[in-house]
């Protein structure tokens, strides 16, 4: 499943929203608000995953800051050719992919630009946008035809 | 450690800033960004010099402007280097949106300022204008009132900053010219004794250690900006602790004591000063020579901490006067002095009560002459002698023209 990935990450500490839900007092908070990005040494991080890594709580990878969005896109496995595109051009590192392969889309990071839907190379496109509110499986039967190149 | 030893004598004569660049190179300042202007280039362009001879193991960071100079300390800073600058007046000012965040960071750098007044009109001499600036940035400001204590005070700031309790960056002030620019007697201390008396620099959270990352200069709206800024105020006040403990200990090496206020005279003062820099100087010749010759009981408190202001200490040492004459040189944009303002509060708060009047002089580098200080030690006299303010509340001292002054005594 697409989101596979993230619920590792939303199991060991729970995705919440940046600031946090626990709001402490002017004593609890840390000095010159510097926040540390993982929980222990991470002398030997640079080689594995982000799933493997433990980040902290006050790293963006276990909150989400997607509240804003208000299209989405939805990625169809079935027309996609893995070919990275949408994993290069993504700006928030919210396409998910293991092994060259296409795995689906970090909504708890997803801004909603479109930009992967943009340089989706696919005929029709594996990845479009639809309303934040839409559920996928809808947006996925709703899926348009493949295009018939027009004879000059 | 420095490839050349450099050759001190006991005494040396030195102006405030070649005074301060020593400190600097004593300290053995990491990294150094900075950006020139009068008056303060000397500072850093010594240091660049002791790095290319190699008195220094450390690094010269040329920059682009001012705001350039302190980013780069707060990067080099944050990353856990000892770092120190030098500015003035319109650097200052364009540095001040990062003084904000060097402060907000707990980044203990040390900001030599030569001050000098703000334009327009441009000016290069001395006023307060550029310290007042930053009297509201979280960083702890002291001041220095000639060479000597320019130089000891700069020894002084990277113990109190880099004090893990503390953590916060500190200004050391000094008058542009008058102090920056007249060479003194200058005693300072041996090489040894000075780096041993700042002590190696202990990081915290910094960017290099690359086993524990972290972020710095994070974002927070309503919900968390109060507290961190809070927590950060407390802190600025909690170094009053710290600072004596550090002039203590310097006392000890030196011989040289440092109160967070200056008193002079004031055992049995009836009337006092409060002013800052080399006004203080000034203020002491004249109070001395109006007992010597008039009978005037005058005295002189002076402000050797100006952040974190020094509230307690101000009211202990002026309780017992009449009339206080405090010396703002800072152009105060439609308001009383804030030196005024602030003495003012710390007075309202004792059971006397003094008349406490506000004089503004000295901007743009306009000399103020003992005869000057007598003249507000006089005002004082009649003040006390009358039991109310008998002058405007705020005047003007040296101004030339006919007599400005503002606000009167509310009298039943």
């Amino acid at each position: 499943m697409p989101q596979d990935l993230k619920l590792k990450a939303a199991q060991k500490r729970g995705i919440h929203q940046l600031g946090g839900d626990e709001l402490v007092g002017w004593d609890e908070v840390t000095q010159g608000v510097i926040l540390t990005s993982f929980e222990g040494d991470a002398s030997d991080i640079a080689h594995k995953k982000a799933e493997e890594r433990n980040y902290s709580d006050f790293n963006s990878y276990t909150a989400t800051v997607a509240p804003w969005r208000v299209i989405k896109p939805v990625f169809n496995r079935d027309i996609c050719i893995d070919c990275q595109n949408c994993w290069v051009w993504c700006p928030d590192s919210s396409i998910i992919s293991r092994d060259k392969q296409m795995l689906g889309i970090d909504y708890d990071h997803c801004k909603g630009c479109e930009v992967c839907s943009q340089v989706c190379p696919t005929n029709p496109k594996s990845l479009l946008m639809f309303s934040e509110y839409e559920e996928l499986d809808v947006a996925l039967s709703q899926w348009p035809e493949k295009k018939k190149k027009e004879k000059k | 450690m420095p490839k050349e030893k450099f050759e001190l004598n006991e005494r040396e004569v030195w102006d405030g800033n070649y005074a301060a660049s020593q400190a600097m190179r004593q300290a053995q300042v990491d990294v150094m960004a900075a950006y020139p202007i009068t008056p303060s280039t000397p500072i850093v362009e010594n240091y660049g010099s002791y790095v290319a001879n190699g008195y220094v193991d450390g690094e010269f960071v040329m920059v682009e402007s001012e705001h350039a100079a302190m980013s780069a300390c707060v990067g080099a800073s944050a990353a856990g280097g000892r770092v120190a600058t030098a500015t003035s007046s319109q650097g200052f000012a364009l540095m001040v949106e990062v003084l904000y965040q060097a402060s907000g960071m707990r980044l203990p750098i040390v900001l030599n300022v030569v001050n000098r007044a703000l334009a327009s009109p441009l000016n290069v001499r001395g006023d307060h204008s550029d310290m007042y600036l930053g009297r509201d940035s979280g960083w702890i400001q002291l001041d220095a009132y000639n060479a000597q204590e320019a130089y000891d005070l700069a020894l002084c700031a990277f113990r109190i900053g880099e004090n893990h309790s503390v953590r916060l960056p500190v200004m050391v002030h000094q008058d542009g010219f008058v102090t920056s620019h007249t060479a003194q007697n200058v005693y300072p201390l041996s090489d040894e004794e000075a780096y041993n008396f700042v002590g190696d620099f202990k990081p915290v959270d910094d960017m290099l250690d690359f086993s524990r990352p972290v972020t710095y200069g994070a974002q927070t709206e309503e919900d968390w900006h109060f507290e961190h800024k809070a927590k950060q105020h407390k802190a600025l006040m909690d170094s009053r602790k710290v600072i004596d403990e550090v002039f203590a200990e310097f006392k000890k090496l030196s011989g040289r004591e440092y109160k967070r206020v200056e008193s002079y005279m004031m055992e049995d003062a009836e009337v006092a000063i409060v002013a800052l820099g080399t006004t203080v100087e000034t203020a002491r010749v004249a109070a001395m020579e109006l007992r010597e010759k008039e009978g005037i009981k005058a005295g002189v408190v002076s402000p050797r901490v100006f952040r974190p202001f020094p509230f307690d200490l101000i009211r202990d040492a002026l309780e017992n006067v009449k009339a206080v004459g405090v010396m703002d040189r800072s152009s105060p944009g439609g308001a009383m002095g804030a030196l005024f303002n602030e003495v003012s509060a710390a007075l309202y708060t004792t059971p006397n009560r003094p008349l406490v009047s506000n004089y503004i002089y000295g901007l743009g580098g306009r000399d103020c002459s003992v005869e000057d200080l007598k003249e507000v030690f006089r005002d004082q006299k009649a003040n006390a002698d009358a039991g109310h303010i008998t002058t405007p509340i705020q005047q003007f001292s040296g101004l030339r023209g006919p007599k400005l002054g503002f606000f009167e005594t509310k009298r039943s």
